[in-house]
């Protein structure tokens, strides 16, 4: 079973009181934006087998957004922070290096 | 090409009966990789083998290559619940999962390897009104579609099903769309009988080969590399499923796939009490019964990537406590083993089989929870795709889709259980 700890409410929460968000630190295009631009951000998914970054909301609890680092071959967890970033932060990044060493943060289009 | 295999048949079991069994052959070779061929399809499952077997069959390609990392149908195609229907909304998926299930009726003949497929029926429950009415309306589109299904009541769903509860308090069985030459097929067989028609037609099945990089020159695919070494192509056809986004970004482009786990599970084994599928899509949840007596169960899948081959426990508790109110029967049956599969879902739930932004590779995934009843047909469409470069059964389902906002919504109209 998955867990995760709320940054928000900092509830050590199982999957059942979570509700998975999809892939974190999209690029959001509006109007004005070229077609590939709108596609990538609209389909294209990262969908990496290793360090995924993603949101989840603590739906049965208190209610928040937040962020989530997370393996998707081994289900280790990173670590969560909250969703008020448009990147992972400092001490998230550290540990998954430590964890995962040459790993690097990937340059989003 | 060597010597062609011996046929499977009453005499020969007679035969090698005769012998006391010494002269059965292996089913297909186990070759050396060669330095090159003229397409390498990778994966070995259903979809990759089925790919492979059209080419030569319809198209007279032979020097075929199929890299598999793991073993043959060891994927998707041996974790299953083996269900074959083609009662779609769309007349792009009616046609391709329409096609594959009528190439599932002679499938064992085609191949001379017995698939056991068992037009028993598949029934699709409505346990809400909404779904009554949905149902209805695929009804009628399978009707102009050319597809056989019908909508029934209440009173022939009990006669089908005498096991069914269609009066529970909170999901009432209000009707069913019934395909009756739906049905199910042994998942293994269909991965091992198409493996030894191609590895007869003299393609190389190639078992534990994992690869690892795509080359290519000015734009084009030119090979690949793999843990037994480099392997050159004119063209390749990417066919993995759950893992299409590495094999993507290995060739250099994205797709707008995610990759999730989907999960099945088995009862111990009781005696026949249940000859037809039955879906119940409201409450996340299907059954069927094996030939050796077990209830064949699959569920919802995750709802966040995971590339583990296991789902979350909370899922099978949920699709179980579902089922019992509309099969109180099974309540007091015995699990018997879970697992798990890695399933490629696109946004509007429909496949793609595609070419993509590297020319001469092309690349058929985004099969989602719905891969194992289009075998045939998608191995038929994406044949025809990398042979000819065009597929009438393929068009629709071009990756670019999304981009122009073509998109085949079947995640409407077929829900959880696809």
């Amino acid at each position: 079973m998955l867990i995760l700890e709320c940054p928000c409410c900092g509830v050590l929460a199982d999957e059942t009181e979570l509700a998975p968000g999809g892939e974190a630190h999209l690029k959001r295009f509006g109007p004005g934006a070229s077609d590939d631009e709108f596609e990538g951000y609209l389909f294209m998914r990262e969908n990496p087998r290793g360090v995924h970054f993603e949101r989840w909301r603590h739906v049965n609890g208190c209610g928040k957004w937040f962020h989530a680092a997370r393996d998707t071959s081994t289900l280790e967890v990173f670590g969560t922070y909250p969703a008020q970033t448009t990147e992972p932060p400092r001490d998230i990044r550290d540990r998954i290096s430590a964890r995962r060493p040459g790993w690097t943060w990937r340059e989003f289009a | 090409m060597g010597h062609r295999m011996k046929r499977y048949s009453a005499f020969a079991v007679a035969r090698e009966a005769a012998r006391f069994h010494t002269g059965w052959e292996r089913a297909w070779k186990s070759p050396e990789p060669r330095k090159t061929y003229d397409v390498i399809i990778v994966g070995a499952g259903g979809h990759g083998l089925a790919t492979a077997y059209y080419l030569g069959r319809n198209f007279g390609i032979t020097n075929v290559a199929i890299l598999e990392k793991g073993w043959l149908g060891g994927g998707n195609t041996g974790r299953n619940t083996t269900i074959i229907r083609s009662n779609y909304l769309q007349d792009p998926s009616a046609a391709i999962y329409e096609k594959a299930r009528s190439l599932y009726e002679d499938l064992s003949q085609d191949l001379n390897y017995n698939v056991m497929f068992s037009p028993r029926g598949v029934m699709m429950l409505a346990q809400t009104e909404h779904e009554v009415r949905g149902y209805l309306r695929t009804a009628h589109a399978n009707a102009l579609q050319g597809v056989e299904t019908r909508f029934i009541q209440p009173d022939e769903v009990k006669k089908l099903v005498p096991i069914i509860n269609i009066d529970g308090p909170r999901y009432p069985v209000l009707g069913a769309l019934w395909q009756p030459r739906g049905g199910t097929a042994r998942h293994d067989a269909v991965a091992w009988g198409y493996a030894r028609a191609c590895s007869d037609m003299g393609m190389d099945v190639i078992q534990k080969c994992e690869v690892t990089g795509v080359r290519q020159e000015g734009g084009k695919v030119t090979g690949v590399e793999t843990s037994r070494g480099a392997i050159g192509c004119n063209k390749l056809g990417i066919v993995v499923a759950g893992h299409s986004g590495v094999l993507a970004e290995m060739a250099g482009f994205r797709l707008p796939i995610e990759s999730v786990a989907l999960q099945a599970l088995v009862s111990e084994p009781v005696k026949p009490c249940m000859d037809v599928v039955v879906m119940a899509n409201t409450v996340h949840g299907y059954m069927s019964q094996s030939d050796k007596g077990e209830m064949v169960i699959g569920g919802g899948a995750d709802g966040f990537n995971n590339y583990t081959q296991r789902g979350s426990f909370h899922h099978i508790e949920e699709t179980v406590r579902a089922l019992i109110e509309t099969f109180p029967m099974i309540s007091r049956l015995k699990m018997l083993r879970q697992w798990g599969g890695i399933v490629d879902m696109t946004g509007d739930r429909s496949p793609i089989l595609s070419k993509t932004p590297l020319e001469n590779c092309f690349i058929n995934c985004g099969w989602g929870t719905g891969g194992f009843k289009s075998i045939p047909g998608s191995g038929w469409g994406f044949a025809e795709l990398m042979a000819r470069g065009h597929s009438s059964l393929c068009e629709d389902f071009s990756m670019f889709r999304f981009r122009e906002g073509k998109f085949i919504d079947e995640s409407v109209a077929a829900g959880v259980a696809h």
